[in-house]
């Protein structure tokens, strides 16, 4: 970490981000207390509590330790993970509306995934450590692709191409996608369906600790180049100028941006807009800096997937509903609302 | 990656010529040659199959139609309809495409991006999920008014934002349409049960139509086209830009009032049928301009006569390149869309944010 010089303003900034980290994390807390009392079994606090200390019933212990929060935790992960790529990649590209959802990273990401329920040989499962890396590749194959098509001689790569470019890009792989999915017998096609939505995995461990080292990993890398950020916020002129191999850093930024989405999409499945609008409520709260913004958006990114994750479970008693889809119904019309506002 | 190679030829002029070239000549022998395809197209589609059916037979079954062959019968109530929708939804889907780029002047406008396809899509599978026997010649206005409150939505968005939709953010609001009503179709889906079922059809493929709907959509589409070809000399000055156009003493509101409609009509009768198929609508208009010039009295029927070709023949795709498995349409379609849409992200010159 750098050390800034510290103008009023500054220090103003500084205590005003402190203040809203708080708040957010209190309203996380509160938010992981409600989670863990809702579900199919609705546990009352009381029981919450006791099964925390170790003395009520096995029922009670099954639920809340062996499903209900690792699939919690791994909300909270997917959402920090998810929300802080797309800073990165709103910051790398200037443009507002990035996304990896919308770049089409996650389907690179999600065809991947697909692929391998299609092809695994047994009813086994997929084991869980392996496929954040098979997503990786997908969505480092998807990234490498956008770039290039993205990269015009002369002119690099502006926002524009970037996003249209993704969006195509995202639907050729839809459309395999689909190709893929009509070959599935009905039960694979509920599991990559359910993947698909955003359906955070329940009761499992072993998918806490695949996400485990790329979010304790990636997230603090990503702090440390704040400075970098806040530069190429500027214009690229600057920025050389100030001595930074700008391109150079791009793509290191870029691979760790493809990363986070990739072990979130991987585990998590494909939720869209949380790279979209983590980052843009925090800068509204907090401005540009990204000192203070991104520790901020990751706290919004997991409170919204978690929010997301809990209302999904309290509202369907008997199937599951996935979290992408209540987090698609809050995040596209504020997508298109930016869309309306933006000049 | 090399730039693209243009080729030394003249180039699709941009819409700040007022200068309409056109080939009229060109046109109607596109036309001519576009219906000896399509009824080609129709009788090799009609032949082949997962049973294998031979020319002689298949003329047979249309000219002495026998009802007690079984192969007479494949042809008359799967064959026949099944490619005779592939070539109605093919014009459909083309001009629709054709007549929102020339309103909104967006190269990239095709139904399917901007989330009109989703839009019908989503109403019928709300109305499949609680109706499930709706008689089809009800259940085709239901598409109506999805495609209509897609096409409604796209209209706001472009009233309301600042500085107008440019082709990125026209191409983007519909991705977003696209993914929320995406959203809200897989919880009905999900709540009613209907989610494997349902793929198939939203996948766009033209396996399972029969002669009923083909003879409900038929009056719909006819009438969408016969509106395309009306109002396709006012599309012509719309084309040129709003200001050009009021400046000519032309009411845009009308046009742009009929011209939702008659997209509404072909989308809704298309989604009806097939489900989403995208990108028709994207490629073929630019084919057209690129062969008949700007003038949209040639634009739209010869859009309609290419996109029954494409469509005709890449349903003929879908049986064969994955034997014995169907390959649904709408698949096919974008991995041909696809790198024509690259082509035309990477081509435009004009600052699109």
């Amino acid at each position: 970490m750098k050390l800034v010089t510290i103008t009023e303003i500054q220090h103003k900034r500084m205590v005003k981000s402190l203040k809203l980290i708080l708040i957010f994390a209190i309203l996380l807390a509160i938010v992981f207390v409600i989670s863990m009392n809702t579900g199919t079994v609705r546990l009352s606090p009381q029981e919450v509590f006791d099964t925390l200390l170790g003395n009520s019933s096995d029922k009670h212990h099954i639920i809340l330790y062996q499903l209900r929060l690792p699939r919690m935790i791994i909300a909270i992960m997917v959402g920090a993970s998810l929300a802080i790529s797309g800073a990165i990649l709103q910051g790398i590209s200037r443009n507002g509306l990035a996304d990896p959802g919308i770049i089409g990273i996650n389907s690179g990401a999600g065809l991947v995934v697909l692929l391998i329920v299609v092809m695994k040989p047994t009813s086994t499962g997929v084991n869980p450590y392996i496929l954040p890396l098979f997503a990786l590749i997908g969505a480092a194959l998807t990234a490498l692709l956008i770039y290039l098509l993205a990269f015009k001689k002369g002119e690099g790569m502006t926002p524009t191409r970037l996003l249209l470019v993704g969006i195509a890009v995202s639907a050729g792989l839809s459309a395999v996608s689909i190709i893929l999915t009509l070959r599935l017998n009905p039960n694979e096609y509920d599991f990559v369906l359910q993947w698909n939505l955003g359906n955070l995995y329940g009761g499992n461990w072993s998918f806490v600790l695949a996400l485990l080292p790329w979010t304790l990993l990636l997230l603090p890398y990503v702090y440390y180049k704040s400075h970098v950020l806040n530069l190429l916020n500027l214009n690229d002129a600057l920025g050389t100028s100030l001595g930074l191999s700008l391109e150079r850093e791009k793509l290191y930024l870029l691979a760790v941006a493809v990363g986070l989405a990739a072990s979130a999409v991987a585990i998590g499945g494909g939720i869209g807009f949380i790279g979209l609008m983590g980052p843009h409520i925090a800068r509204k709260l907090v401005g540009p800096k990204h000192q203070f913004m991104l520790p901020v958006t990751a706290l919004i990114g997991s409170l919204l997937v978690l929010t997301g994750d809990t209302i999904a479970r309290s509202i369907m008693k008997y199937s599951e509903l996935p979290a992408g889809i209540i987090i698609t119904l809050i995040g596209a019309p504020y997508f298109l609302y930016l869309l309306i506002k933006s000049k | 990656m090399t730039t693209l190679v243009k080729p030394v030829k003249e180039k699709v002029k941009s819409e700040e010529d007022i200068v309409i070239k056109s080939r009229p000549i060109f046109a109607i022998s596109i036309i001519a040659v576009g219906i000896i395809l399509i009824l080609i197209g129709m009788v090799t589609s009609i032949s082949t199959g997962a049973a294998g059916i031979s020319f002689s037979v298949v003329l047979d079954a249309v000219f002495h139609f026998n009802p007690s062959l079984e192969q007479h019968q494949i042809v008359y109530n799967l064959r026949f309809p099944r490619a005779l929708t592939g070539a109605l939804i093919g014009a459909g889907f083309a001009v629709s495409g054709a007549i929102m780029q020339g309103m909104t002047r967006n190269p990239l406008a095709d139904t399917g991006l901007l989330g009109i396809n989703a839009g019908a899509r989503f109403v019928l599978v709300v109305v499949f999920a609680f109706y499930p026997n709706m008689e089809f010649k009800y259940l085709i206005l239901f598409s109506f008014i999805g495609a209509g409150l897609g096409v409604g939505l796209i209209y706001a968005i472009a009233y309301f934002a600042k500085g107008g939709l440019t082709p990125l953010r026209l191409v983007l609001a519909g991705a977003i349409i696209g993914s929320l009503v995406k959203g809200i179709t897989q919880i009905i889906s999900l709540v009613s049960g209907v989610s494997y079922e349902l793929a198939f059809w939203s996948a766009g493929g033209i396996s399972a139509v029969e002669w009923f709907q083909v003879k409900v959509i038929i009056p719909w589409i006819t009438i969408g086209l016969l509106g395309a070809i009306a109002i396709s000399p006012k599309l012509t000055i719309l084309s040129l830009g709003e200001e050009v156009a009021i400046g000519l003493g032309q009411g845009t509101k009308v046009i742009k009032a009929l011209a939702a409609v008659v997209v509404l009509l072909l989308v809704g009768a298309s989604v009806s049928t097939v489900g989403g198929v995208g990108f028709i609508g994207l490629i073929v208009p630019h084919i057209v301009r690129f062969l008949v010039g700007v003038d949209y009295r040639l634009i739209i029927p010869c859009s309609a006569v290419v996109g029954a070709v494409i469509v005709v023949i890449a349903d003929i795709g879908a049986k064969l390149i994955n034997m014995p498995y169907e390959t649904p349409l709408g698949s096919i379609m974008a991995v041909l869309g696809v790198p024509f849409f690259l082509y035309l992200a990477r081509k435009e010159k004009r600052e699109l944010i």
